[in-house]
């Protein structure tokens, strides 16, 4: 094909403005990086345990499984997906893991299965999303009450005790390669590779374009549908593997564990940049929501302000943001 | 004041200006409208009438310009505000709640405003059937979702009459009614002036001016023309003053008998959609661009949609250079080389808050990754300045949002994201749609090009002049049927009409 237009900017340089959306998003990242960086000057100063090396490891450890968690949200909401059930799906996992080992089978075997049956959820809640047409909102309302309800019901609502669970198995949860918890290294191994898959891969390119204007990425010939079912059910999947490496590291299934879970790893994700409309959010940011909200609390915890309060700076944090965001977005409409 | 402000004119309007982004809609609008008269306002889409009755009644604000009510200067800032005024204002598309009476929603204004706590459904029902008593013949206590459309129309009359209105404009509101339902509402137009109320009356439809209408004022590319009396002009004259202007050397030269050619690109026997068309055939050939018009709802986005897959279940047959196509989806339609450029840019054509850069490669992204599956930026951004230079884009850089671009240039974004799967067929869906003068005569040169290089073109557009000046042979749909084709010098704006309208303009044929 030729064409006989004339090309007078063709040589115009890619540099001259400001680089557009994903200028601002930098900018975001980097407030964020900075908050924390400023969080940690004042708290060095405010506590002499909280630059120790046991604090640093327990806020770790605590955001490295849940961070896990954030992943799944994150592409779910750029999709323009949501899903409420992830502290209970995340608990059912442990507790199917736990009682499929107390019953006889293989710690991994059981695991994978747990896995498998929270992947499997997803998938039923995409399919409510997808094929009957009902809201994410609802439908994971749903999902949420009725997988915390089978935690209850599988363990009679007391904490099921996995004594005998072999060493290698706990060596996921609780142990160290070097001074490095494996925890924290599955974290960051899930982070980088869904971090990269996000912003270079095809497939989840046609996250966002679904995201950013549905109808117009069905006009593009994309099968939104299905892009749609796919986010519902990774995000299940992967409250299933935190769910496992939960069990390893506390060696026992809590039918009441993540309860609140939810609104923790969205908070994260919106304050690292994700809109619930959709379209936008990356791992990388999220993440850095996470690390936020984790040293937030460990900060009020070493000051010894009342767990009562934490909630309610935790809640304001998640207002403050996303009034930022919204006057950002203000200005770049 | 202006010197015309006198005591006969109820609304009068000076130099009213506005402007969106690089789009002048309106150039210094002059309008009068008497006491009790029945003025029309007559123009092409795009003219600028809607843009000045949208000022009238305070949704958009003018950029300058004076608008006098009973001779007093008003700025109106709200529709809330232009129903104190006294102005009512029927919109063209029916904005009236389905699921509740008809009797709630005449009075939804009034209840909105009423410090009462509770509603006296008595009292509105019967204050709904005096008022409904004058329109026609229909129940108050009725769901509006269960009338027809002409009845509806009716109530969103009666709902502006109870709000005590001087001034009543109304945008098109024959476009849904049947000619019976039509007559009905002259006559209570003429009642209704009758009793000293002020009608603006919008439409194209000159035997609708000159049987109902006092005087008639006529708009063009947003400025005002003229003003005429009813009684002593003709259709010829308005028609004249409407489209009367100078297309000859805004659009580029048509196909030349010598490349004209045998060769079919696309081949459409028989498609058949239920409810939306049927019996749709056509030939494209090489080199040619297809125009197809139609009044709205015809049915000309339907059957291009349906060819591509987008939507509905046809029966017939597609034939992509004489080889018959099945094809199940849009994204095997794209694949076959058959896209479709959406009429609703930033609905559904664009991902506006994503970049340059990754809108145009949206349609296959798979083409600027590495091993079809890792997005190199690099490649992707070289397609967007490629595509972009061809289409003459002005543009900082292929990371900007889209929505930063202005109209035309968007436009250029959702065609260059077309061209970059190298389409055989590209069906383009009102292609100039709020685009600047300008950028609306690079994209038909654009089109030109492209058919010229052997891509099938077919066009979409409600603005005759456009067809009539960029395409070889324009098919003329009418409900759901193509009622015909022309080309040639038989390519003229009164014989389209005539077609998509049946002989309702024929009388205007001069």
């Amino acid at each position: 094909m030729t064409m006989t237009i004339a090309t007078p900017n063709q040589d115009r340089p890619a540099k001259s403005q400001p680089r557009g959306l994903r200028g601002l998003l930098r900018m975001r990242e980097t407030g964020l990086i900075l908050i924390i960086l400023a969080l940690f000057v004042v708290m060095s100063f405010a506590s002499e345990f909280f630059l120790t090396w046991a604090n640093m490891r327990a806020m770790v450890m605590a955001f490295a499984v849940e961070g896990i968690v954030v992943v799944g949200m994150t592409i779910l909401l750029i999709s323009g997906g949501i899903d409420l059930s992830v502290g209970s799906v995340t608990a059912l996992a442990m507790v199917i893991a736990g009682l499929l080992f107390l019953n006889g089978l293989d710690p991994w075997t059981a695991s994978l299965l747990a896995v498998a049956a929270c992947t499997a959820i997803g998938a039923g809640m995409g399919f409510f999303v997808t094929k009957v047409g009902l809201h994410h909102f609802i439908v994971s309302l749903a999902v949420m009450v009725i997988a915390r309800g089978l935690c209850l019901l599988g363990t009679g609502g007391r904490p099921l005790g996995l004594y005998t669970l072999p060493p290698e198995f706990k060596f996921i949860g609780t142990g160290t390669v070097g001074v490095i918890p494996v925890v924290v290294i599955i974290f960051v191994t899930v982070v980088v590779a869904f971090d990269f898959m996000l912003r270079r891969t095809t497939m989840f390119r046609k996250v966002f374009y679904t995201g950013s204007n549905e109808k117009a990425a069905a006009y593009s010939g994309i099968r939104t549908k299905k892009v749609v079912f796919l986010t519902t059910t990774l995000c299940s999947a992967l409250c299933g593997l935190a769910g496992v490496i939960y069990m390893a590291r506390f060696g026992s299934a809590q039918p009441t564990f993540g309860v609140g879970m939810e609104l923790n790893v969205i908070a994260a994700a919106v304050i690292g940049g994700a809109s619930l409309k959709g379209g936008s959010g990356t791992i990388f940011g999220a993440i850095l929501g996470t690390v936020l909200l984790s040293v937030v609390s460990s900060s009020l915890a070493l000051l010894d302000v009342s767990v009562y309060w934490q909630d309610i700076i935790r809640g304001s944090i998640l207002l403050t943001a996303v009034t930022v965001d919204h006057y950002l977005n203000k200005r770049r409409g | 004041m202006p010197a015309s402000t006198t005591d006969d004119n109820i609304l009068t309007i000076a130099g009213l200006t506005k402007s969106f982004g690089a789009i002048q809609a309106l150039r210094g609008v002059d309008f009068e409208l008497r006491r009790g008269e029945i003025h029309a306002i007559a123009g092409e889409n795009g003219a600028g009438k809607s843009t000045l009755m949208n000022i009238v009644d305070g949704i958009l604000r003018p950029d300058s310009g004076k608008i006098y009510l009973d001779g007093n200067e008003v700025r109106i800032t709200s529709p809330a505000m232009a129903q104190r005024l006294g102005i009512g204002f029927v919109h063209q598309e029916i904005a009236l709640c389905p699921d509740v009476s008809v009797a709630e929603n005449i009075f939804m204004g009034v209840t909105a405003s009423s410090p009462a706590l509770l509603m006296d459904y008595r009292a509105i029902e019967s204050r709904a059937g005096e008022i409904l008593g004058q329109l026609g013949d229909i129940d108050p206590a009725a769901l509006v979702g269960t009338l027809s459309i002409s009845q509806q129309q009716l109530v969103e009359i009666a709902k502006a009459l109870t709000l005590d209105c001087r001034v009543l404009i109304l945008d098109e509101p024959t476009a849904a009614l049947t000619e019976r339902e039509a007559q009905t509402l002259f006559g209570i137009m003429r009642e209704l002036a009758a009793r000293g109320i002020s009608i603006i009356y919008i439409t194209h439809r000159m035997a609708e001016i000159f049987a109902n209408c006092d005087r008639v004022t006529v708009l063009r590319d947003g400025r005002y023309i003229k003003t005429m009396n009813v009684a002593e002009t003709t259709p010829a004259e308005v028609v004249s003053a409407m489209v009367g202007r100078v297309i000859d050397d805004l659009y580029p030269p048509k196909m030349s008998d010598e490349e004209k050619s045998d060769e079919i690109i696309l081949e459409v026997r028989d498609l058949t959609d239920r409810n939306r068309f049927s019996g749709v055939s056509f030939q494209l050939c090489k080199g040619e661009v297809i125009g197809l018009a139609g009044l709205i709802g015809a049915g000309r986005s339907e059957i291009a949609r349906a060819i591509c897959r987008l939507e509905g279940e046809i029966t017939g047959e597609v034939l992509l250079h004489g080889t018959p196509l099945d094809l199940g989806s849009y994204a095997e339609s794209i694949a076959r080389g058959i896209v479709y450029l959406s009429e609703d840019r930033k609905g559904d054509g664009l991902f506006l808050d994503m970049s340059i850069a990754t809108n145009i490669s949206a349609l296959r992204v798979e083409q600027v990754a590495r091993f079809g599956v890792l997005i190199d930026e690099r490649r992707e951004a070289e397609l967007a300045r490629t595509l972009g230079a061809r289409l003459n884009l002005k543009y900082g850089n292929t990371d900007q949002p889209v929505s930063a671009l202005s109209g035309g240039n968007q436009q250029k974004v959702a065609i260059a994201k077309m061209l970059s799967v190298n389409p055989q067929v590209i069906f383009l869906d009102e292609p100039t749609r709020g685009v600047d003068v300008g950028a609306k005569a690079e994209i038909h040169g654009i089109l030109r090009d492209l058919a010229r290089a052997g891509v099938g073109i077919i066009v979409i557009s409600s603005e005759l002049p456009e067809l009539i000046g960029l395409c070889d042979r324009v098919l003329v749909v009418r409900e759901g049927r193509i009622a015909g084709t022309v080309s040639g010098s038989e390519m003229t704006e009164d014989r389209i009409m005539y077609l998509a309208s049946i002989g309702e303009e024929e009388r205007l044929v001069s």
